[in-house]
This record gives C-alpha cells, sequence and structure tokens, in this order.
C-alpha cells in the first residue's frame, strides 16, 4: 500500500530532485496514512533518504544498470509497485522521469499527471493542481485509475526534513529486453546543468557577442550556477544550443532566474517563469522582461554585470 | 519506409489564455491555432525522409472538424495523407490509445510525436503509444536517421546528449534539433492547392475509458510589481536576494 518514490541519482549520488520527489511522497503517505518505500537504482549510499520521510528502501545494484534505459527503469519500478502494493508512484520532472512514466503509466494501468505543484487536494477523488499552457494557468486534475503517477514539478513542493528509520532491502528485479542501444554519450562533466541548477544566469543578444560571456560565467561561477541564453543567441551560435532555454529549448524551474540583456519575449518566458524569483538587468526600461521579473536593474550589462561579480565576491567572502 | 506524424493542434504562444464555463474549459474564442511546434519540427525531417528516401509520410490528429486546417496545413507542407480521429482530445491516455490503433493498423515504421505539446503540456502521449504498441521508444530526440531498418537517434539528456540505435518500428519524442528552425517550411501556393486534393480520411473512435480528467483551471495571481534597484546600489540587490528572496 506504500507510496512508492524513485529516488533519481547520478553516479551513484542523488539528485536533488529525488529529495523532493522523498518529500513529496511523505506528504501523500501521511494523507493516505501509509508509508513512503523509495527505489533505488544504483545509488551508493541511501541513509540520507532517512531525512525525508522514507521507510523503506528497495536497493537495485546491478552493473548493467549504470547507462539509463527509461523501458528497463520502468519495467524495474512496475515491478517494485507490484510487489509493495503501491497506489501512488512518485517521480520527478527531470527528462528522464519524463521519459520513464508513460511507459510506467501503460505497464501499471495507472493515470499519468506531469508537472505537479502541491499535495494533493483531495485523496477522493484523487485531485491534484498542475501547470498547465506553458505555466499561463493551473489545471485541476483529477486521477480515476487504481494506481496513480505523479510527476512533480521541480522546486515547486520544496525538499522537506521528516526524520524516519528506514529499513534496506535489496531488490533483483527481471530485467527485460532494451531494444535500444547506447552509441555515444556527450557529456560537460563538473558543470552544473540547467536541469540541476538552484540558480540559472542567462544571457541574450544584448551582450553583442561570444567574446562577452566572460562575465556570465564569471558570475555563475561566483553563483554556482548554470549559464543559459535566449534562443537567438545559441541560433547564431554564440553558445551552444544546449543552453537555450524556454519554449523551443529546455524549461528552467531554478529558484533564481537572472537574465541579462535578455528582453523577454513571451517564448522566451513560457520555459523560464516556473522559476521561483527573476531578476532582470536590461537597459530598456520597456522591455518585456521587467513584467515577468520580481527585482529589475535599469542598466548596462558591460558595467552592472561586473561589478555585481565584485560586490557579491565580497558577499559570500562574509558568508 | 512508412512515416506517421502525430500533430496536436493547439493555441499559438502569444494567445490570451482564459477560460469558460466556470472555469472547466479553454475559451478557444479568438486564438489562433497551430501546429504544435514539437510536432512542426518532426514533420519537417519527415520530409526530408520523404525527398531523400522516398518515405511515405501521412499526418494524424485526434480531435473534432476544428483541426482539419492544421491536418491541411501539414497537408500542404507536403505530407501525403492525413488522418483524423473523430473524437475531442479527452486526456493523454484517451488520445494514446486511438494513435496505437492507427499506428497498428496502419502497419508505420516510424512514428515521429513531440516531447510535449504547447497546450496542456502533458508530455505523455508518444511514450504511452510506444508502451501500446510495445515499440522501441526515444524521447526528446534533437537528430534522426534512418538506414534500412535501423535508426539512429540523438536525445538531449541533462547537461548533454546520447546517442542510440534502435530498431524501426520506433516512435520518437522530437523537438527542436531534429531539424532547425530556419529549416521550417511556410506552405506556398502551390504546395496549398495539392493539399486539397490530397486524401484526408475521418476514422471512426474507439471506445475508451479516460483515465484522467480536467476539473477546473485557475490563472496565477497577478504578480506584484518589479522591484528596481539602481545601478548604483547593488548591493540592495544583493541584500534583496539574500534577506527577502532568500535565494542566495
Ligand atoms: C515559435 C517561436 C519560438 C521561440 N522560442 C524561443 C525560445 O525557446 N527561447 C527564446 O529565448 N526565444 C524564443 N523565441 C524568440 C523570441 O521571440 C525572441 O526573439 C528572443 O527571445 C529574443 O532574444 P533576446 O532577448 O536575446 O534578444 P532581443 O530581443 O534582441 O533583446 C536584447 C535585449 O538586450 C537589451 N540590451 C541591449 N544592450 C544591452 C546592454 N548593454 N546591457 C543590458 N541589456 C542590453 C535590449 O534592451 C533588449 O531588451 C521564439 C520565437 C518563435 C516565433
Ligand atoms: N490530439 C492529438 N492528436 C495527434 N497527436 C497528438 C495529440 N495530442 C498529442 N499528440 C502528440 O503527442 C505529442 C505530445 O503531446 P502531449 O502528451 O499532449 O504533451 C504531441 O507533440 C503530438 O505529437
Amino acid at each position: 500500500m506504500s507510496v512508492l518514490v524513485y529516488i533519481e541519482s547520478e553516479q551513484g549520488r542523488f539528485k536533488k530532485t529525488a529529495l523532493e520527489v522523498a518529500s513529496y511522497g511523505k506528504a501523500i503517505a501521511d494523507q493516505l496514512g501509509t508509508t513512503v518505500t523509495a527505489i533505488t537504482i544504483n545509488a551508493m549510499e541511501t541513509s540520507e533518504l532517512e531525512t525525508y520521510g522514507v521507510s523503506k528502501v528497495l536497493k537495485v545494484n546491478n552493473d548493467s544498470l549504470d547507462a539509463f534505459n527509461a523501458k528497463i527503469y520502468a519495467s524495474i519500478i512496475q515491478q517494485a509497485a507490484e510487489k509493495e502494493g503501491t497506489k501512488v508512484v512518485v517521480v520527478s520532472s527531470s527528462v528522464n522521469s519524463k521519459y520513464l512514466a508513460p511507459l510506467l503509466s501503460i505497464n501499471l494501468n495507472a493515470g499519468y499527471a506531469t508537472n505537479v505543484l502541491e499535495a494533493p487536494v483531495s485523496t477522493s477523488p484523487f485531485i491534484v493542481k498542475r501547470t498547465a499552457f506553458t505555466n499561463k494557468a493551473y489545471e485541476m486534475f483529477q486521477i480515476n485509475t487504481d494506481v496513480k503517477i505523479l510527476g512533480v514539478s521541480k522546486n515547486s513542493f520544496g525538499i522537506k526534513e521528516n526524520k524516519t528509520t528506514a529499513s534496506i532491502e535489496d531488490f533483483t528485479p527481471s530485467i527485460p529486453e532494451s531494444g535500444i542501444h547506447i552509441e555515444s554519450v556527450d557529456k560537460a562533466s563538473n558543470k552544473v546543468t540547467i536541469a540541476d541548477a538552484d540558480i540559472v544566469v542567462s544571457a541574450g543578444r544584448g551582450l553583442k557577442g561570444p567574446e562577452n560571456w566572460g562575465m556570465i560565467e564569471d558570475l555563475a561561477d561566483v553563483l554556482g550556477a548554470a549559464t543559459a541564453c535566449s534562443k537567438p543567441v545559441s541560433d547564431l551560435g554564440w553558445r551552444p544550443h544546449s543552453e537555450h532555454v524556454g519554449q523551443t529549448g529546455k524549461p528552467v524551474a531554478s529558484n533564481l532566474y537572472i537574465a541579462i540583456g535578455i528582453s523577454g519575449a513571451i517564448q522566451h518566458l513560457a520555459g523560464i517563469n516556473s522559476s521561483k524569483v527573476k531578476v532582470v538587468i536590461n537597459t530598456d526600461q520597456e522591455a518585456p522582461f521587467f513584467k515577468a521579473a520580481d527585482y529589475g536593474v535599469v542598466g548596462d550589462a558591460f558595467v552592472v554585470v561586473p561589478q555585481l561579480i565584485e560586490k557579491l565576491k565580497a558577499f559570500k567572502a562574509h558568508q | 519506409m512508412k512515416i506517421l506524424v502525430c500533430i496536436s493542434h493547439v493555441p499559438d504562444t502569444t494567445s490570451k489564455i482564459n477560460f469558460t464555463d466556470d472555469n472547466t474549459k479553454f475559451d478557444t474564442n479568438g486564438v489562433q491555432f497551430i501546429i504544435n511546434p514539437n510536432d512542426e519540427f518532426g514533420l519537417t525531417r519527415s520530409m526530408w525522409f520523404k525527398e531523400k528516401q522516398g518515405a511515405h509520410v501521412t499526418v494524424v490528429n485526434v480531435g473534432g472538424t476544428e483541426t482539419e486546417p492544421t491536418l491541411r496545413k501539414a497537408l500542404a507542407i507536403g505530407a501525403d495523407a492525413a488522418i483524423r480521429v473523430n473524437t475531442p482530445a479527452i486526456d493523454g491516455f484517451s488520445v494514446a490509445k486511438q494513435l496505437a490503433k492507427v499506428v497498428q493498423d496502419g502497419g508505420y515504421d516510424l512514428i515521429i510525436a513531440g516531447r510535449e505539446s504547447l497546450d496542456y503540456n502533458g508530455g505523455m502521449v508518444p511514450g504511452m503509444i510506444a508502451g501500446l504498441t510495445n515499440s522501441n521508444f526515444v524521447n526528446n530526440c534533437i537528430s534522426l536517421e534512418v538506414d534500412g531498418n535501423t535508426a539512429k537517434v540523438t536525445r538531449e539528456i541533462d547537461g548533454g546528449k546520447e546517442t542510440v540505435s534502435a530498431d524501426l518500428p520506433l516512435i520518437i519524442g522530437g523537438q527542436k534539433g531534429i531539424v532547425e528552425e530556419s529549416d521550417l517550411r511556410i506552405p506556398n501556393m502551390r504546395g496549398i492547392m495539392m493539399a486539397r486534393q490530397k486524401p484526408l480520411t475521418v476514422l471512426d473512435p474507439i471506445n475508451i475509458a479516460p483515465e484522467t480528467a480536467s476539473v477546473k483551471f485557475e490563472k496565477p495571481a497577478a504578480k506584484g510589481a518589479v522591484k528596481l534597484v539602481s545601478p548604483d546600489n547593488l548591493d540592495e540587490l544583493i541584500s534583496l536576494l539574500h534577506n527577502e528572496a532568500k535565494v542566495i
């Protein structure tokens, strides 16, 4: 009966969103009067889950599972859910979770809600609040199936502590044929990714040219942030496509989004407006971004950003 | 090669989002509908397969008669045939079930859908079709090539990309990158004329009990005005971010 949470890890370590998934699972478990079981795949150390309300860990360890495979992972989570008699499975909104959850939904005959913001509004009928229309509206969404899958939006529910003690069980599911063969992986290591970052520093065409991105990277370094850019910037080849955010690029749901020399076109905002706090730095006070932002500086990026870096360094040194 | 491109008919991003019937229905009044951008990238890629590899391209939508102009546009861009499954798109699962039937009956080798629709942002239809038809599936596809019975697909992953190979039949969830924006095609006069002659088949839906339902919509509360900080007083910005917003 327990709530099953899928705890994602990367090279054995939990992703931060996984702890939010655990916290969310605990909130539902409390509503339903049950406990939280976590499933981990090739995670090394699982005791941290006891801080976030997990009472049982199903630990899968198998070298053949080092590389993510949606079909295989969906099958493993299905087997865990069936073994536990789970009625609610919680996953994150990561690229991988969004890849596997529709498959899991078919495997479990479970209705699936994506972009879920809060603990269920009611559990009978089962209704959750989610975002729709690229964050321009909220939808109250009812799931009628016996088993339910919820994909939690990043940074919406938050990470909440709930001390528990967890039993740990080694779990050896059967592993299906995958049908997909990995040929190559091209991944920047030791860089904060847009998906994982708490803070994203993003710059647009206002920066004039790729040679001016040094200060953007410096600002990101001081803040431990990921760097991003507007679409024209990646179209012009000033920055890699992987940094393009917005409606047609990557979604951003960070705690803090700093937009420098970005006008704030609706297609840009569509991808970033689920970020909690937005700061804009722009010479043009009429730029639409000022309507979407929480804090704004009307000023020249080439003057403001270097100063901001120095001041942040001083601030960090005093922390 | 037989290709099926799944086309979702969505409001243009710049549309005003409003609701009617006590906030239970999306208000389509004055809204301009377009081919879902993620699907347009996939449709454009399918034109390459048609022109270079002789593929036959069918586009499909699950929806009412109001989606036909969107399907006609896809035909004008170059698709060979269109199918409309005549039922409103109620939830991701029921749409996927209708589409899985079309996939199975049509014997398609490659099914191109988008990573998500702009309207409900479900992001579930392509994966569900894959689950229902037991086909290979690659999501977040940013590059797609087919050689004989094998596809080579690059997908976006957190912090980079991954290239995989998989046998057909294959379903992909596509996005920008599968072709570039500059490759997108605007239908020309000849295309629009030819589209009128191309078959648009209307299929009766199969009976499906939806798994989920939309109960009500809400619009986010109006945002407070931006707090402006003078460029000469950046310490204040840092203090606001630290003490008020608590994000640094
Ligand atoms: C279908 C479609 C999809 C799209 N998808 C996306 C998307 O996913 N993401 C996206 O970003 N865009 C997208 N766009 C493009 C979008 O409409 C805008 O064109 C784009 O976001 C503008 O980028 P920008 O703000 O960098 O450039 P601009 O609009 O040129 O703005 C540059 C800004 O920099 C400011 N500036 C100039 N000099 C300085 C200075 N010295 N210091 C500070 N500020 C300065 C200017 O005042 C201006 O506001 C899409 C468009 C379409 C039609
Ligand atoms: N009503 C529909 N008819 C045809 N294809 C659809 C429909 N709804 C969704 N799709 C396809 O599924 C993709 C993902 O949609 P969604 O799961 O709704 O976010 C879209 O990009 C389309 O390719």
